[in-house]
């Protein structure tokens, strides 16, 4: 049954799968009407109409429009159009830019069905998610991102004619190993503005080298009055998790260009983090967007019953949930999870049973633009599912929870969707996506100030989890980065420690003795 | 308001850097798995880029990650069997249950190869990487003997053939414009006065007629301009440039003898392949000519040349001589950069092979840019390569190589064309 206002004659939009400038237009204006009638708030939209071979450049360039040059995106490229190439996958459902203006890649490649999901999907459903979530808003600037970004290259292009691509490229693949731990979990960051950062960084090269010889001080001057420095006296203070920034700050021997590039990779790093924290809540708050308008287009009697099939068959396979036992199984869908659960949370915001009332008091029967709002806006993925995983997803799901413990021989089934399950299969699924947990927490523990100058990291066990084979070669990395000899210590559940991996290494500045 | 850009047109290849850094980073691995892509296939197809893998681990970005062991508890989807407190024996290798799988992705260790796929021309770069074509640049200097014509505008002489009929005509027409237009001014305003003499005194007047008379002068002036003067002309210019000979002619000579097998023949092929190849990246036209020999030598065209089968003695002079006379007859005239190469498995008839030398020695060498001699055998060296051995030391386009096994082929051209520093 199609709902036609009696006040609008509608004009259906154009059908057929060959796409215009004049109808990627019609479509962007409708989805746009529609979206504010929502009441989603966005950004500006911008949209880029790219050919598959640009998409694959986008790809290369972790999906950014502009990146400094390194060989790591290269292989990334040849992959991607390896791939591509023998059919073996599609190129991306779209790619979204968190810029402002929100810029959103239409491959040419689209037909017009797609063209138009993708401006659902990506212009106004990922735009308005980061436009809003407190992640986005806190760690990463719209307004800024592209001249960083830009300036980023444009400085490392000028490191290179400068000191030697070798010489860059050695430096960019020790930060590069270092990225997963080269960002502040817990502290808040001041905001990027390219006129500042400009400004800033003659000053700052100048100031930091002042200030890295800190680990100088203990020179034979010093050594007269050791009781000044007690020996247990740690440095940092505190443990520093951001192993980049703490070696952007202390590495005693790198020069003020190496300090301003491990701040770059530092600086973008931070920049995805919000990303890899929201897979499931920006995905799902995307699917659901593009669902729902394009829905509520063809409610109003503009979408051609052609163009709904199309979408709707595109729509099924991303948001299929292969069982655990399937070949195409890899882990869970985070579109089909995220989806599924912004539409229970409609569903229990406007027809709730019993269970809900339940489960969700301060939900169930509210308004439920108010309540997407406020979800979307104050959670990321391990609280969001925390918060809102109700009991009928994980039926539809038929979620269950395996202990895999490497003490005993066999499996075992630690809870499954039923009503004592419930909330343990949530808390489970809840701290599978907790970055803090997927990751290995290391920290800088200490540097030996009065000694050798060597750094030492600690790695707190989580659930005896040890670390992964490539740790030898990282360590080589952190200390070509230091300069001195850097170790790794494991502290163990039961508070035992033991050296994990230790690199010797002292680099002298050639020539230049300080 | 939305802004619909088109960036189909923009640069494309922003990734070519990238991928070029990747290339330069692993060129170590890169040209092992090129050197080795030849052993599997025809030569041919190397002209057509090639996939090349290397092992992934060489290219892998370390990062500090969680590995297996310790407590993992992870929710999967789709329970079909299970209920709390079940105990599952632990798939074996990722397979059955898939509970395991989902340890997969905390591994992030492949150990793939990594493939990908080159173009032809960085394949053909890194193939032949530091190999060149001996003493090339001093005969592309010494002998410029071929000339390109070019336009070069116009001059104002030249043959009739070259003349060039629009910019004669506007010359033409230019010139009679300007010879033409004082009288023609002169007589316009005649015009005027006898339209006021004849309005005031009649037609016939005295005044009239000689105006008439002076129009009359003025029109066989202006018909008296040629219409097209020997200095209108202008011809086509055409200018000489020397342009350096980038022709080549390969020779394939292959004994095909009894002694020769299958194996033995595909070896020299895919080293005739190879050249033929090294040739084309520095020579825009190349002939080749094969010549076959057991007893006597003859021509044939490549098919003929590694696939029909005959067999018998061996006189490898007969196949020079044909080499020398195709090369009088239609390589002599100094355009041409001769290569040679000659395949056998050095098994000659034993008075033969001092006439071989003579023949190289005095016939062939002198016109050739290079020539290279393989011996395919896997024995101790025939009598053929005892008497080139005399030549080697003496002529500097003259090398010989010895092949054991197709694997040898490579090194060998290698060996063959390695870059000299001059």
């Amino acid at each position: 049954m199609k709902r036609v206002p009696a006040a609008r004659k509608p004009k259906p939009l154009p059908a057929g799968s060959e796409w215009s400038f004049e109808s990627i237009d019609r479509y962007h204006t409708e989805i746009a009407r529609v979206a504010k009638d929502y009441g989603l708030d966005t950004y500006p939209v911008q949209i880029e109409i790219i050919t598959a071979e640009q998409m694959m450049d986008a790809y290369a360039s972790v999906g950014m429009p502009v990146n400094y040059h390194h060989w790591s995106f290269g292989k990334h490229f040849l992959s991607t159009e390896k791939g591509y190439k023998r059919g073996q996958m599609g190129l991306a459902y779209e790619i979204v830019i968190n810029s402002n203006p929100c810029i959103a890649y239409l491959m040419e490649e689209n037909t017009l069905t797609m063209q138009g999901l993708v401006i659902a999907h990506a212009a106004y459903g990922h735009n308005s998610f980061f436009k809003g979530n407190y992640l986005f808003r806190t760690w990463t600037n719209a307004d800024a991102i592209i001249d960083y970004l830009l300036f980023a290259r444009n400085y490392i292009t000028e490191c290179e004619e400068r000191y030697g691509e070798e010489e860059v490229e050695l430096l960019l693949d020790s930060c590069h190993a270092l990225m997963n731990l080269g960002v502040d979990r817990y502290k808040r960051p001041p905001r990027l503005s390219l006129a500042k950062e400009k400004l800033r960084q003659q000053e700052r090269e100048e100031y930091l080298q002042s200030q890295v010889n800190d680990l100088w001080r203990t020179l034979p001057a010093h050594e007269l009055r050791p009781e000044s420095r007690p020996e247990h006296q740690r440095f940092p203070a505190e443990p520093e998790e951001n192993l980049l920034y703490f070696i952007e700050k202390n590495a005693p021997l790198l020069e003020p260009w190496q300090r301003e590039v491990v701040r770059i990779v530092r600086k973008i790093a931070q920049y995805f983090f919000p990303q890899r924290q929201t897979q499931v809540m920006n995905e799902g708050w995307a699917t659901y967007w593009h669902y729902t308008l394009l829905n509520t287009l063809y409610d109003e009697g503009l979408l051609a019953d052609s163009f709904m099939l199309e979408f709707l068959q595109s729509h099924t396979n991303v948001v299929a949930q292969p069982p655990y036992n399937s070949r195409w199984y890899s882990g869970i869908n985070p579109y089909a999870l995220g989806f599924a659960m912004w539409r229970d949370i409609r569903r229990i915001c406007e027809d709730p049973d019993e269970e809900d009332r339940r489960w969700f008091p301060e939900i169930a029967g509210s308004d439920w633009r108010e309540t997407f709002d406020f979800a979307m806006r104050n959670f990321k993925d391990e609280s969001f599912i925390a918060q809102y995983l109700s009991p009928r997803v994980m039926r539809d799901f038929r979620l269950f929870a395996v202990l895999d413990d490497d003490r005993e021989d066999k499996l075992k089934v630690s809870a499954i969707h039923d009503e004592s399950g419930f909330q343990r299969v949530r808390e489970i699924l809840s701290e599978q996506y907790n970055l803090g947990n997927r990751e290995p927490n290391i920290q800088v523990w200490n540097v030996d100030l009065r000694g050798d100058r060597s750094l030492t990291l600690r790695h707190q066990q989580h659930q005896r989890r040890p670390l992964g084979d490539s740790t030898e070669e990282v360590m080589k990395h952190v200390a070509r980065l230091w300069g001195f000899t850097v170790r790794l210590e494991t502290i163990d559940e039961a508070g035992r420690r033991e050296l994990a991996s230790e690199v010797r290494a002292e680099r002298r500045r050639n020539g230049r003795e300080n | 308001m939305v802004r619909i850009i088109d960036r189909r047109f923009d640069s494309k290849g922003k990734s070519t850097v990238n991928r070029q850094r990747f290339m330069r980073r692993f060129k170590q691995q890169i040209r092992k798995a090129v050197s080795e892509a030849i052993h599997g296939r025809s030569i041919r197809d190397l002209d057509n880029g090639e996939e090349v893998s290397i092992p992934a681990r060489d290219l892998s970005e370390p990062t500090l990650h969680q590995g297996r062991g310790g407590i993992w508890e992870q929710v999967f989807s789709g329970n079909d069997q299970f209920s709390s407190g079940d105990l599952i024996n632990r798939p074996l290798g990722g397979g059955g249950g898939g509970s395991g799988k989902g340890k997969a992705s905390n591994e992030g260790e492949h150990e793939d190869e990594f493939v990908f796929q080159l173009s032809r021309e960085e394949f053909l770069d890194l193939f032949f990487e530091d190999l060149e074509l001996p003493r090339l640049i001093r005969t592309q200097l010494a002998r410029v003997t071929d000339y390109k014509t070019h336009r070069a505008g116009f001059t104002s002489d030249g043959v009739p053939a070259n003349i060039n009929i629009v910019r004669s005509m506007r010359g033409a027409l230019g010139r009679r414009l300007a010879l033409g237009s004082p009288y023609n001014a002169r007589l316009r305003e005649l015009q005027r006065e006898l339209e006021d003499v004849v309005a005031r005194y009649g037609e016939d007047s005295e005044e009239a007629r000689v105006l008439r008379d002076e129009m009359g002068k003025l029109r066989a002036k202006i018909d008296k301009i040629p219409f097209i003067d020997s200095f209108d002309l202008r011809y086509n210019n055409r200018v000489k440039v020397p342009r350096p000979t980038t022709q080549a002619v390969m020779f394939c000579v292959m004994d095909v003898s009894g002694s020769m097998d299958e194996e033995r023949k595909s070896t020299a092929k895919r080293f005739f392949m190879l050249l033929h190849l090294f040739l084309t990246r520095t020579y825009e036209h190349i002939d080749v000519v094969f010549i076959r020999h057991h007893t006597v030598a003859k021509e044939t065209d490549e098919d003929e040349f590694f696939h029909s089968r005959e067999s018998g003695g061996t006189v490898v002079s007969s196949a020079l001589v044909l080499m020398r006379d195709i090369i009088r007859e239609r390589y002599a005239n100094g355009q041409w950069n001769i290569y040679g190469a000659q395949a056998s498995d050095g098994d000659n008839w034993d008075n033969d092979s001092p006439i071989c030398r003579k023949l190289l020695d005095n016939d062939i060498l002198p016109w050739c840019q290079y020539f290279a001699y393989i011996e395919i055998t896997s024995g101790d060296p025939q009598n053929l390569w005892r008497e080139y051995e005399k030549l080697s030391g003496a002529r500097d386009n003259f090398a010989m190589q010895h092949i054991e096994s197709p694997a040898d082929i490579y090194p060998v051209f290698r060996e063959l064309f390695k870059k000299t520093i001059a």
